[in-house]
């Protein structure tokens, strides 16, 4: 029968084909906990430094940092990227990159120049391609990141942001919503936003005796959180990574399955249709005799 | 009420939670020597070098003993908590790794045109966009 081999060849192969991204499904979803216990685990360290933040600020409202004056007129803004290494996330990468390049044009039309700090090898393979200004790079993080391989990306920019070459970095990344949903976002790091530095209670009355002497606490503590912030996005990018590639996955098993579905239909009417062409041979060659 | 026999210590690095729990006793290795912080230790925030935090949890003979590459540390009369860095740190070793950084950047951005080309960034995106959407229309099909 014309085509019937051809046909159940193809529904051989979509079937194995099905077989790889329900497997990859499954990773994706073990994967994606334990991303987001990582999420959890990060937080009391940030949270901490706010805390004590908070307080040295409200004791010490004489000394302020770099790290929380607003600049007036603004001539070069630092964006970090972050990105995944692989594909076959859906559209995460495209709608953060989507969302960055419209920022950079935005930038663009203000007078400002933008520069980059690609976390993630699609995010670096874009901008690189596009012609954006690279300053510094971070990629095969794997599925478990570590600070230290960031921090001296990150130092490139805070030391131009201290420098006075750089007048705001942005941290442009994927925020992970729920299990179904992520969301790219593209957030202010430096100038510390107010709510950033706020203790969560109120603060108490006594002051700290600080070694050496408070700038040079404040200032470690700063960085530290800078770091911190950095270093908990991208964490979050990983879960929402997980949790776009398990949605891509499943939605490439259901396609599977309904392209295999369709096959066996056209298999099935070839093969009735060739039944029903030799039968009706056979009854008009005995009707003939 | 703050307790004059028990405090509160954690350890945490920027990565995880190193250590919680209560003790009797904790000693560190602060930058001008080892410190030594009781229950009701007047408050403090001073840094630590790279070395051992030795933790007297209540009713045990033995200490805890928790490795840090150094840190920050933050002494309230309750509780102690141990900012500590995931690796080694120093000005040089900062500025080592930043320049490495740099470097990488120049060394990739030499031989290349840095003015963001917007047409080309929006038609990889369109192409990018167009496939998801044929995916999805695919599936809105069944």
């Amino acid at each position: 029968m014309a085509g019937g081999k051809e046909i159940r060849d193809k529904i051989k192969s979509v079937e194995s084909t099905r077989k790889i991204t329900k497997a990859m499904e499954m990773v994706a979803t073990s994967k994606m906990r334990k991303a987001q216990d990582r999420m959890r685990t990060a937080r009391p360290y940030s949270r901490k430094i706010r805390n004590i933040t908070g307080h040295l600020a409200d004791a010490n409202p004489e000394y302020s940092h770099p790290f929380m004056l607003n600049r007036q007129d603004p001539q070069r803004v630092g964006l970090v990227v972050i990105t995944t290494d692989k594909g076959l996330c859906g559209a995460m990468n495209t709608n953060i990159l989507r969302a960055v390049t419209h920022s950079m044009r935005d930038f663009d039309a203000a007078g400002i120049q933008s520069e980059v700090v690609a976390i993630g090898g699609r995010g670096l393979a874009f901008m690189n391609r596009i012609g954006a200004r690279v300053v510094a790079q971070a990629v095969q993080l794997g599925d478990i990141p570590h600070l230290e391989s960031m921090l001296g990306p990150i130092k490139v920019l805070l030391d131009a942001y201290l420098a006075g070459d750089t007048d705001a970095i942005y941290l442009c990344y994927t925020r992970f919503v729920n299990s179904m949903s992520q969301e790219a976002v593209i957030e202010q790091l430096v100038p510390l936003a107010p709510d950033k530095v706020r203790a969560d209670r109120g603060t108490h009355s006594w002051d700290y005796l600080y070694e050496p002497d408070a700038q040079v606490v404040i200032d470690e503590l700063l960085v530290r959180y800078v770091e911190a912030l950095i270093y908990q996005a991208v964490a979050e990018n990983i879960a929402s990574e997980h949790s776009a590639r398990r949605m891509a996955m499943k939605a490439a098993s259901d396609n599977a399955g309904s392209v295999i579905d369709d096959l066996k239909l056209v298999y099935n009417k070839t093969r009735q249709a060739a039944i029903t062409k030799e039968l009706s041979e056979i009854v008009s060659g005995a009707a003939a005799v | 009420m703050a307790s004059t026999d028990i405090i509160h210590v954690s350890v945490v690095s920027a990565e995880e939670e190193i250590f919680d729990g209560d003790a009797e006793f904790v000693a560190l290795p602060g930058e001008s020597g080892e410190l030594g912080i009781y229950p009701m230790h007047t408050p403090l925030i001073t840094r630590i070098r790279p070395g051992a935090v030795r933790i007297k949890l209540p009713g045990q003979a033995e200490e805890e003993l928790v490795f840090v590459a150094g840190g920050i540390l933050e002494v309230q009369p309750d509780e102690v908590t141990v900012l500590a860095e995931t690796a080694i740190r120093g000005r040089d070793l900062d500025e080592a790794s930043a320049n490495e950084a740099r470097r990488q950047a120049e060394e990739a951005m030499r031989n290349r045109e840095t003015k963001v080309d917007y047409a080309k960034a929006q038609s990889e995106l369109a192409i990018a966009i167009a496939q998801l959407q044929a995916i999805s229309r695919r599936q809105k099909r069944h």
